[in-house]
This record gives structure tokens, sequence and C-alpha cells, in this order.
């Protein structure tokens, strides 16, 4: 331990995490009317993520103004570092509970199901699957005539390896900034995370692309069967927390352009770089096991 | 041991008063104060919910409500008791004593401290609120399986959503944990020196982050298949009902050990001090502690052995949930032989955890009988698994927490309580919760079936008798509550250290311990 810890920064009161609470309260009760018809929803959903909104800059200025004012020493530091792993890690298993359904699914349930004449006589099983009830799969990246007897999927070696790659080049040029940021040189700081950012972003745009394509050609929605759900909800998720990531780095390259962070102290910096790692790590999980196989 | 830079004065400038001081906080020992408030509030809503059930159990046939309103109080019940009171109520011990254990000045992240804490009234309202929605609450048991759970009304999404509240709550709670212990030790105080409370809630802070997230994952499939077309759980769609209950009970079994674990970290620290011996075993319990942890992973398919699984998973979940006997055989060897030859002494506090270990103990032999998988397929869904889960999570957790509560109380408010009242608390708790939930091993091996409101006529006696059991039980709690806040008003002074000689830096600062404990660290030699 540090003998520096007498100087610990303990904060004072705060009214912001109550102002989460109600943003977040605020947001879920809107939601639950929005999906049960409830005319207030949509408004109250809209007025919780306000509130999250203000609280999260209020909340981040108050510890970026500490972090400045040179409040933090090298102890606090350390205990946002492992915080940020940890909740790393919590967001790891989170996409570990939705890898989960899909490995079970392919490699037990559906092949249960396909097996036993019982339930579903005539069910072939395999994957793609949208199941005994839902339409039939075609080949990859094939155009379907009738969406309700049929669906395709979203074949690997188009427009997802060049997400791979742009995802890939882009925890590269985060690296980069990271070893900028460290010798000091500004200017290189400021273009490799842009071109981070600007590489997230023309990632987003194409995933959004895709899911219109797959709306709109395909017949693969998020109700196609246990395949469209396992496929839209990790791929979605993991959109989200690109989104997130994104936001995140943009935060910090503005934080950059204004001459914050040190060469030896630069916490936001680092944590939005792990995150950013984090979220190609499971891309390229979801690039194997969703795409390719 | 060190010497404590005491008694910094509890002055705080500008710093708010009444209400908003406890919206606002950021004190480690306020957090926890909160958290226990609100541990003991929902420890009597969700009893009541309890003796609901009990007096509907009463006698045989339909009383007092109607089946529907049963499987919500069963539901709620056990939401109730499980995210509000017991996981709040270790959280409440953890924020408390750990920075005091560790001879740090507070938790390491206090704004995110009291986030944590601020998230449960919230997510509780959501849930409570969902009794009084058209169709009442969720009534498809605390598992919320798949396909009851889809077919319910709008309390499930109210369920959900509280669930994720909850979620949020927990790991941001757990992060805490870890950070605090990871980073604020004082100098000195190196990993297998931490008191025993410290390192089965490092354990239990990475089991939630571990898990929380699974369930959080779950429950949004739920939702998804509620709302948005999905079949994770339809085979129509090529889901599966019983994936539901693989990935919940990837989380709900780690959950059973966070529910247990600070407890061990309580009657560990409870069992030396009157024994007059330092705690035997010291690195056995660190790694049994450790081993629960790692099988609590591998074992999650035995609440589902009659679901209809390849024998090979009987098997594999069958051996390894008997493994666990093993590390927890280790802990239960280890606190009795801290007693033995010890130079023991009753107070409240070790009359709880003696009562812990010897009725923990029966929980886990019959959670033994219940990990045989021929014997579980008549055990399963019976009053039998009822009967076991409550010697565990009551007088194992719960009971925990009232002998720490006694153990500490004089440490928090600086009075000592009434022992005389709480002896009596002691024995009415116990005797009362013997006679509601004993009855129910016979009950569940003569085949009565859970979650259901009525029954036949051969198992009325024992009903009877449980009902007067959950009665007097109730009743008891209200003593504790008495004893808690007289204690919190007055009483003798408690010294610094409070009993005989006991070991822990939260001993060497003044009762009640000061706003801001250790602002300087103490040595550790």
């Amino acid at each position: 331990m540090s003998g520096a810890q007498g100087s610990y920064y303990l904060p004072n009161p705060s009214a912001w995490p109550i102002i989460g609470s109600i943003g977040l309260f605020t947001l879920f009760l809107g939601f639950m009317l929005f999906l049960n018809e409830g005319t207030a929803g949509p408004w109250l959903m809209i007025f919780g993520a306000c509130v999250i909104a203000l609280m999260l800059f209020g909340w981040f200025g108050a510890v970026i103004s500490e972090s400045e004012g040179g409040l933090y020493n090298d102890h606090v530091g350390m205990s946002f570092r492992i915080s940020m792993l940890w909740f790393i890690f919590s967001e790891v298993m989170f996409f570990a509970a939705f890898f989960g359904a899909l490995f079970y699914t392919r490699a037990l349930a559906v092949p249960w199901l396909a097996d036993t004449d019982l339930l579903w006589p005539g069910y072939a099983g395999g994957w793609p699957t949208a199941g005994p009830k839902g339409p039939m799969p075609i080949d990859a990246d094939t155009a379907v005539s009738d969406p309700a007897t049929q669906f395709s999927t979203i074949g690997p070696w188009g427009i997802p390896v060049l997400n791979t790659f742009l995802l890939l080049t882009s925890s590269i040029t985060v690296t980069i900034a990271h070893h900028a940021l460290k010798m000091n040189a500004r200017g290189k700081l400021i273009f490799w995370l842009g071109l981070t950012v600007v590489l997230g972003v023309v990632f987003m745009y194409y995933q959004a692309a895709e899911y219109h394509h797959a709306y709109t050609e395909l017949g693969l929605t998020l109700g196609t069967g246990v395949y469209g759900g396992t496929f839209f909800m990790l791929t979605g998720f993991h959109g989200l927390h690109v989104t997130i990531g994104a936001i995140m780095l943009a935060v910090v390259w503005l934080r950059c352009l204004r001459g914050h962070f040190k060469p030896d102290n630069h916490f936001a910096f680092e944590a939005s770089a792990w995150y950013w790692h984090f979220v190609d790590t499971v891309w390229v999980g979801l690039f194997v096991f969703v795409y390719v196989f | 041991m060190a010497t404590a830079e005491a008694a910094h004065h509890d002055e705080h400038h500008g710093h708010p008063t009444g209400i908003l001081r406890w919206i606002t906080t950021t004190n480690h020992k306020d957090i926890g104060t909160l958290y226990l408030c609100f541990s003991l509030t929902m420890f009597m809503v969700g009893g009541l919910m309890a003796l609901v059930i009990r007096a509907e159990l009463f006698q045989p046939g339909l009383q007092i409500v109607d089946p529907h309103f049963f499987n919500q109080m069963t539901t709620m019940h056990a939401l109730a008791m499980i995210f509000g009171a017991v996981m709040p109520g270790f959280v409440g011990f953890a924020n408390w004593m750990i920075p005091m254990m560790i001879g740090a000045p507070d938790m390491a992240l206090p704004r995110l401290n009291n986030w944590s804490f601020w998230i449960l009234p919230f997510a509780f309202t959501m849930l409570l609120a969902s009794l009084f929605t058209v169709g009442g609450g969720p009534a498809a048991g605390w598992t919320l399986y798949a396909p009851l759970s889809i077919q319910g009304g709008m309390s499930v999404d109210m369920t959900i959503f509280a669930v994720h509240m909850m979620g949020v709550s927990s790991i941001l709670g757990a992060i805490n944990v870890i950070v605090t212990i990871f980073n604020m030790r004082a100098p000195g105080m190196t990993l297998l020196k931490m008191p025993l409370f410290v390192w089965t809630w490092l354990i239990t802070a990475f089991l939630l982050i571990a898990v929380m997230p699974v369930l959080a994952g779950v429950v949004t499939m739920l939702l998804t298949d509620r709302h948005f077309g999905t079949a994770f759980f339809n085979p129509a769609g090529g889901g599966d009902p019983v994936m539901f209950q693989h990935i919940f009970w990837f989380f709900g079994h780690p959950e059973v050990y966070i529910l247990i674990l600070p407890a061990f970290g309580i009657i560990s620290e409870i069992i030396p001090t009157f024994s007059r011996k330092p705690l035997f075993g010291y690195t056995a319990m660190v790694l049994a502690t450790a081993g629960i942890a790692f099988l609590s992973f591998i074992v999650w398919a035995h609440h589902m052995f009659t679901v209809g699984m390849p024998l090979a998973g009987e098997l594999f979940f069958m051996y390894s949930t008997m493994l666990i006997a093993v590390p927890t055989g280790v802990k239960v060897f280890n606190w009795v032989s801290t007693m033995w030859r010890g130079s023991l002494t009753f107070e409240t506090p070790m009359l709880f955890a003696i009562a812990v270990v010897f009725l923990f103990t029966i929980g886990g032999f019959s959670g033994l009988m219940l990990a045989i998988t021929p014997a579980d397929f008549q055990y399963h869904d019976t009053y039998f698994v009822v009967a076991h889960f409550h010697y565990v999570l009551f007088s194992g957790s719960v009971m925990a927490m009232m002998g720490g509560a006694y153990y500490w109380l004089p440490k928090w408010t600086g009075h000592m309580y009434d022992e005389k009242l709480g002896k009596a608390h002691f024995w009415l708790n116990t005797i009362f919760f013997n006679i509601t939930f004993f009855p129910q091993h016979f009950l569940g091996l003569a085949g009565m079936p859970r979650r259901i409101p009525d029954y036949a006529l051969q198992f009325t006696e024992f009903n009877v008798i449980s009902s007067i059991g959950a009665l007097g039980l109730g009743l008891s709690q209200l003593l504790f509550v008495y004893v808690v806040f007289k204690c919190v008003q007055g009483g003798k002074k408690a010294s610094s250290e409070v009993w005989e000689q006991p070991l822990g830096l939260e001993w060497t600062v003044p009762s009640p311990a000061p706003y801001h404990t250790f602002e300087t660290p103490p040595r550790i030699s």
C-alpha cells in the first residue's frame, strides 16, 4: 500500500446518485408502460433518459474537475482502475449468458427437438433454424421471395469480415494513441484517437446497413425463431456497447483537445481503451461463432 | 495490533442534515445503516407475506386467500427475502465492517456506494407496486420459469425491471467491496491477515459480479420473448424452456453462496471471541470458501434433476454437488475446533453462532439428501425442499446476521444491548424456527408439494404445528426490533473492546466508532 493513504480523496455528499436512481426508475417505468400500452410510457422513457444523461454529465463533470484539480492521488487512480476491470468482467458475463444460449440451443436443444418425433414430427433441426414453426433457411446472402416461409442469413465474408477488420484496426489505433499520450505527443494522440472514433462510427454504420438489409431483403428479424433471436440479441447488445465505447472515446478525445490528461495520469483514457478492447474481443467471438460457424 | 488514531471529531462542515444527509451521504457507516434498516424493513414485509402463506396452510382447504394471491405471496416472499432482506443486509455489514476491519478511511468509491444503496428502494417500489396492478403481482415463483412467466401480466415486466435494478445495485456494490479490499488495506494488512469476514465478502463480491449479469441476461431474454417476438424459450421457434432453467440456475446456485458466505464470515468472527481462542485453521477456512465458490459454478443443474437431462448430466451434477460437502465440512469442523477447550461464554451473539453451526449443518445434510439424484425424484418440489432451504437461509444467513447485529451493535451505537432481552429473543426465535420448519421435513418426505395452497387431510397436523411456529417466529422478531431500537436509544456505555480481548481492528476504535475511522491508516504488526 502506498504511504499516501492518509490523503485518499473522500468526496463530499452528492446528489447525483439519487438523481441517477430517479432517472433509472422513470426510464424503466416508462418502458414497462410502453410495453403494456400505457400512453405515458414513451414520455416517461424520454424524461428518464434525460435525467440519466443529466446525471452522467453532472457526475462525470464533478469527477473530471476533481481530477483536473489534482485531488486524486495514485491510490485513488488505482481504485478506479481496479473497478473498471471488474466492471468489464461483469459485461463479459452478460455476454456469456447470450453466448451460452446460443451454444445450448445449437448443440443441445435443437438436435433434441429434431430427434424426438413426439413434439414436432418431421422437424429436421440443423443450423441456422427458426424452429419447426418458423420460416425455412435458404442460402446465405440471398434475397427471399416470401419472408413468411423463408429466411436467409448474413454470410461472414462480406461486410462482417470488413467490420472485423475495422474493429481490429481501431484497437491498434487506440493503442498508438495511448503510446502517443504517454510520450506527450499531443498531435499524434488527437489524430489516432480521432481515427479510432471514426472507425467505430463506420463500424456502426455498416452494422445498421446490415440490419436494414436483413430486415428488408433477407427476411431475417428478431422474430426469426431462435436463430434470429440469438443473432440480433448478440449483435445488438454488441452494437450498443460499441456505441457506448465510441461515446466514451469521443468524450476522451474532446478532453484531449482541451489539454486534459498527463503522460502518467490518464485514467479515463485507459478505461475507455480497455472498454474498447473488450467490445473488440466480443466482436471476434461473434464473428467466429455467429457468422463463420 | 494497531493503535488507532482515534476519534476524529464528528463535525461535517456544510454537510446536509436531516433526510438529505441520508440521501446524499458518502459515508460508509451511514450507507451501512441505510442498508441494514432497508434489510430489516424488507425482512418484516417478506415475513408478513410468509404469514399469509402459513395462515392459508393452517387448515386444509381454501380459507383465507384465493390460490392466485397465494402464488403471488410465495413469489414475493422469496424475492423480498432474497433480494430485499438477506443480500442488502450483508452489504450493510460489509459497509460498516470492512473499512474498519482493514484499516481503511472509507469504502474506495463512496459516491458509487451511495448509488448502490439508493437504487434499491426504487427497485422494490417497482416490485411491490406490481401487487396492485391489474391481475396482481408476479405469481410464477421467484425463479420466474418460462413458459409460465411468459404468460403473466404486466407485473412480470415490473419484476424483470426490478431485477435489472437490483442487479445494477449488486454489481456496483460488489465492485466497491472488491476495490476496497484490494486497494484500501492498511500497511501490513496482508491478504492472509484479513479477518475471515473480509475474505468471505471478497469471494462473495466476485460471485456477485460473475452471476448477476447472467440473471440480467436471462430476464432480458424473458422480456424479448414476451414482447419482441424472440423464441429463446419457445420450441416452436427452435428454443427451449429448459434453457431458461439452465441459465437461471447458473446464476441461482452461486447466488445461494452469495447468501451464505458472508454468514460464514460473521460467525467466524463471533466464535473465536467467545471461545477466547483464535480461529482454528484460518488458511483452511479461506481455501474452503474459495473452494465452495469454485464449485458453485458447476452444480447448477441439481435444481433440475427431474427436468429430463441425459444420465451423464445427472451423474455429473450429483457428484459435483456432493463435493461441496467437503469444504463445508472443513468449515464446520473448524468452528467446532475453535470452541474445543475454549473458555466459552454464551452471550447472545455466541448463542446465535452456535445455533447457526448446528442448524445450518442440518440444512447441509438435507441438501446432501437432495443431491442424490434418484432420491431427489421423490423430494423434488416438496416441502422437504422448503425445509432444506429455510434451514440454510433462515438458520444460516438470517440468524448469522442477527448474531452479527448483537455482536457489533455496541460498536455501532456505543451502547450495550439488553442482554436479557437478547437472549430471550434468541430462544424464542430458535425454538419457533424449529417448530415452523422441522415438521416440513416430514411433510415433504410424505409427499406434500410446495407452492400449493391446499393439501390432503393427512398433512393437517404438521401444517398446524408449522403455522403456529410461524406466528411465534414472526412475533419474536418484534422483540428483536425492540432490542435494536432500545440499544440505539441508549443503554450501558460500551467500551472500545466491548467483549473480552476480541481480535480485530474494529475493537481498537472507540464505541461508537467515529464518523471517519482511519483517516491515517493504522500499522499492522
